[in-house]
């Protein structure tokens, strides 16, 4: 049991740390690549590429670094940090965790190996406009053709679909989910992509008759997918501490400059209790995301360790969220000022795999099937 | 104690409601609905709907266009127009400049201002706060300094609420910068927004809108006519503006409306087989928010049925803080009922996600500003403890 990271961890911290702040030191720099397709820094991309973090997670043989749970964590809270806004989580994580899961090595091979160097931009095509937050598809039918497969059907919002090279699709598939791969220039593919509130980019990914190769072997991958998915929460909950580590410092120093009535804002218990309390729920998520990241790396329950930290790291994000806009004012509003920021990418986060009520829901169900939870033993260790 | 309206009021509540849904072009109404930003044009067309029917500005003086209702009525007039996502008369107007002119102004000041005021003829913005004096307003350091029969103003304004779409300003000055206390040395001016030294720059907020302004000052002449009421008594007119600014703040109506939409949403997502609105943790969570809604609406017609001798009720403290929480507890509902779906804020044509579900989070985003405008929260809560509590 330890909860420190090793040297090299520390290394690989610093390292990230040093590479988004050359493109991200401050929040307008961030504003302008937002404001331009696709959303996030290509060269940035590139040095992530460099520097081996976009394989990361991948094996050796898949052109990877071999890294476990907790260095994807690293990188995920540097991200947070400054609101990077390219698609590590989505790309790396998710869409690549699936291909790394179920593809034949092939697969694995060639898109593993794009992504980890820098040139594939993978997403999972998932959500539905009918769904919410499941680990299977309802709205988009695979129908065999010949050798392949054709999907026809909706996704939406899909994160980044619009700039994506290949899409990893959920499809219904015999009555079960299954997972397929579409090219970006496949037939029948309509994407339109979109801003978010968060300056990053999602689309609609319309399928109409698309030409589709299945993932792996094919088959019923909603096991596959509800664990890819368990991962990528636990990835986005880094994110999300990284965020509210900074929207806290960012309110600690603003009180400690702005003046009203002849003094500091700090002076005023009212707000630094506020800011206490903002510290408190930020520690308490942190140590369970971390918690959850170490779970996955011992092999424990991923998917209930998950949802813990679903649940821990939502209830934070909206408080500190809002907090750190009210405790500025009227400034904390504003676009031109960093802070809002930073609760509009919780909020996104909160809402893109499953929010706080969501993962109590799916704890709820099962409390009655053990009598006291203990982190550091079955089923999480 | 009683509990129902009398059959006088049943009646008037009728006519209003009749009024509002069937006199405001639908159009207007539906922008509002979908929280979408409502454009100059339609606040003007809705409130000279209104004025010329004697109900933009009912609350003042009989002899410039009010009613002489009761604070009941008053409060059933807006709690309808806002059931019936009317967008109300400019507050800048009719809440804050216009009752200030009806008793502090000349008698020329009123005849110039008071008709054009009522039907959005001149469309109003405030000039209270700047950078380093938001909540501590008194702080405030433009200055206007007088030079023959003018008053040459110069500084600051920040957070000018629709300033861009304003032909006038009242502006709260320091006139006297030697004044023994801060609040002694302020006036109240008013000014053309095209006047010669007169800059805008808008501010983008967290949604993309653009609602808010910063307004600088360079040498800017107003006429010594143009200052309202006494020189070096503008704290006391700003004092009496903003108490009137705290009325109807608890926006009863509109956070109801947006709970009925709530449900009506929450019945178009499907859950695991069934519709949101019947998963028993959504139905609590709405449940708990139309009660505290229920407590707010009491609190609110019992401070109006009992604020006859013009003193506020102390409970009406209470409604900007709770009113403007449980705003922002219903925009955060809408998020949450439109769960994967917000992810869509801004999409466009091709969109297979319904508008209310992309309009949610910006909505959500934006209305953080309800807690820190007029009066911050946490001015709220010392107003409680302090003047109500004595602490
Ligand atoms: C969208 C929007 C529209 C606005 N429109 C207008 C307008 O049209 N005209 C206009 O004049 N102004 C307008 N305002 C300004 C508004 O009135 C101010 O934002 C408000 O008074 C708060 O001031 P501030 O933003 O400077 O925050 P600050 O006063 O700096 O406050 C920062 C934080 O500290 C808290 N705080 C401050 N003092 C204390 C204290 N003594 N004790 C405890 N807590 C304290 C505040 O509550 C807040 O949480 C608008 C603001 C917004 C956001």
């Amino acid at each position: 049991m330890n909860f420190d990271y090793d040297s090299e961890q520390n290394d690989l911290r610093e390292a990230v740390r040093g590479l988004l702040a050359r493109s991200y030191s401050d929040s307008e720099q961030r504003r302008s690549v937002v404001a331009a397709d696709p959303g996030f820094d290509e060269k940035t991309w590139s040095r992530l590429a460099e520097m081996g973090l976009l394989g990361l997670p991948f094996t050796e043989e898949d052109g990877g670094m071999g890294a476990g749970p907790v260095e994807v964590a690293i990188v995920a809270e540097e991200i947070g940090r400054v609101l990077a806004p390219e698609p590590f989580i989505e790309t790396v994580v998710l869409a690549g965790g699936l291909v790394a899961a179920v593809g034949t090595a092939e697969q694995k091979g060639e898109i593993l190996g794009g992504i980890a160097e820098g040139t594939t931009i993978a997403v999972f095509a998932h959500a539905e406009p009918g769904t919410r937050w499941t680990p299977t598809a309802e709205g988009v039918t695979a129908t065999r053709s010949g050798d392949g497969w054709t999907l026809t059907g909706v996704k939406e919002p899909v994160p980044s679909g619009a700039r994506a090279d290949v899409l990893v699709v959920s499809a219904v598939v015999d009555g079960g989910t299954g997972l397929f791969l579409v090219q970006g220039d496949a037939s029948g593919l309509n994407r339109t992509g979109y801003r978010t509130h968060d300056g990053t980019r999602a689309a609609n990914v319309r399928f109409e008759g698309t030409p589709a190769v299945t993932l792996g072997a094919g088959g019923d991958q909603t096991a596959a997918i509800e664990r890819a998915l368990a991962e990528a929460r636990i990835a986005y909950g880094h994110e999300a501490i990284g965020a509210m580590d900074t929207a806290l410092r960012t309110t600690a120093a603003y009180l400690k400059t702005r003046k009203q009535f002849g003094v500091t804002l700090n002076k005023f218990q009212a707000l630094t209790f506020r800011a206490a309390d903002m510290y408190v729920s930020l520690e308490l998520a942190r140590s369970t995301a971390l918690w959850a990241s170490m779970v996955q790396e011992a092999g424990g329950d991923v998917v209930q360790a998950a949802d813990r930290a679903r649940l821990q790291v939502s209830r934070a994000g909206r408080h500190i969220g809002k907090e750190a806009i009210q405790l500025h004012g009227g400034i904390g509003v504003t676009a031109e000022y960093s802070v809002g920021h930073y609760t509009s990418r919780l909020t996104a986060i909160d809402h893109l795999l499953g929010d706080g009520d969501w993962a109590a829901d799916r704890l709820a169900a099962n409390v009655a099937s053990y009598e006291t939870v203990d982190p550091l033993g079955a089923p999480y260790a | 104690m009683r509990l129902q309206l009398s059959p006088e009021l049943e009646a008037f509540r009728e006519e209003m409601r009749t009024f509002f849904t069937t006199q405001v072009p639908q159009e207007i109404r539906d922008t509002v609905a979908a929280h979408r930003h409502v454009s100059k044009e339609q606040y003007v067309k809705t409130q000279r709907v209104l004025n010329a029917a004697g109900l933009a500005v009912p609350h003042w003086p009989v002899e410039w266009g009010g009613k002489d209702w009761t604070p009941l009525q008053r409060h059933i007039w807006r709690e309808e127009m806002q059931l019936a996502n009317v967008p109300e008369p400019l507050a800048f107007n009719t809440s804050m400049i216009g009752p200030v002119i009806a008793t502090f102004g000349n008698q020329e000041q009123k005849e110039r201002f008071l008709p054009k005021t009522a039907n959005l003829d001149i469309w109003w913005c405030q000039g209270f706060s700047e950078p380093d004096a938001g909540s501590d307003l008194a702080s405030l350091r433009t200055t206007a300094v007088r030079d023959g029969n003018d008053w040459v103003v110069n500084g600051q304004k920040t957070w000018t609420t629709l300033g861009q779409h304003a032909d006038w300003i009242f502006c709260l000055v320091r006139t006297d910068p030697t004044a023994e206390k801060k609040q002694r040395g302020i006036s109240l001016l008013v000014f053309p927004m095209d006047s010669p030294g007169v800059t805008l720059r808008p501010i983008e907020l967290l949604d993309g809108g653009f609602e808010v302004n910063e307004v600088f000052f360079e040498d800017v002449r107003v006429p010594a006519d143009d200052l309202i009421g006494e020189e070096n008594r503008g704290w006391d007119y700003a004092k009496f503006l903003l108490g009137n600014e705290r009325v109807g703040i608890a926006r009863v109506g509109t956070t109801k409306r947006m709970l009925a939409q709530a449900k009506e949403h929450a019945r178009e997502i499907t859950v695991g087989g069934r519709p949101l609105s019947e998963d028993p943790r959504m139905a609590a969570r709405i449940a708990e928010l139309e009660n505290e809604l229920v407590a707010l609406e009491l609190t609110a017609l019992r401070v109006v049925a009992n604020s006859a001798d013009g003193k506020p009720h102390p409970a009406s403290s209470v409604l900007k803080l709770r009113g403007s929480e449980l705003q922002q507890a219903a925009t955060e509902l809408f998020v949450d009922i439109a769960g994967p779906l917000s992810l869509a804020s801004f999409a466009g044509e091709g969109s297979d996600v319904p508008e209310w579900a992309r309009v949610a989070t910006p909505h959500f985003l934006n209305y953080r500003k309800v807690s820190i405008y007029g009066g911050s929260n946490e001015v709220q809560r010392t107003i409680i403890a302090g003047s109500i509590l004595g602490l």
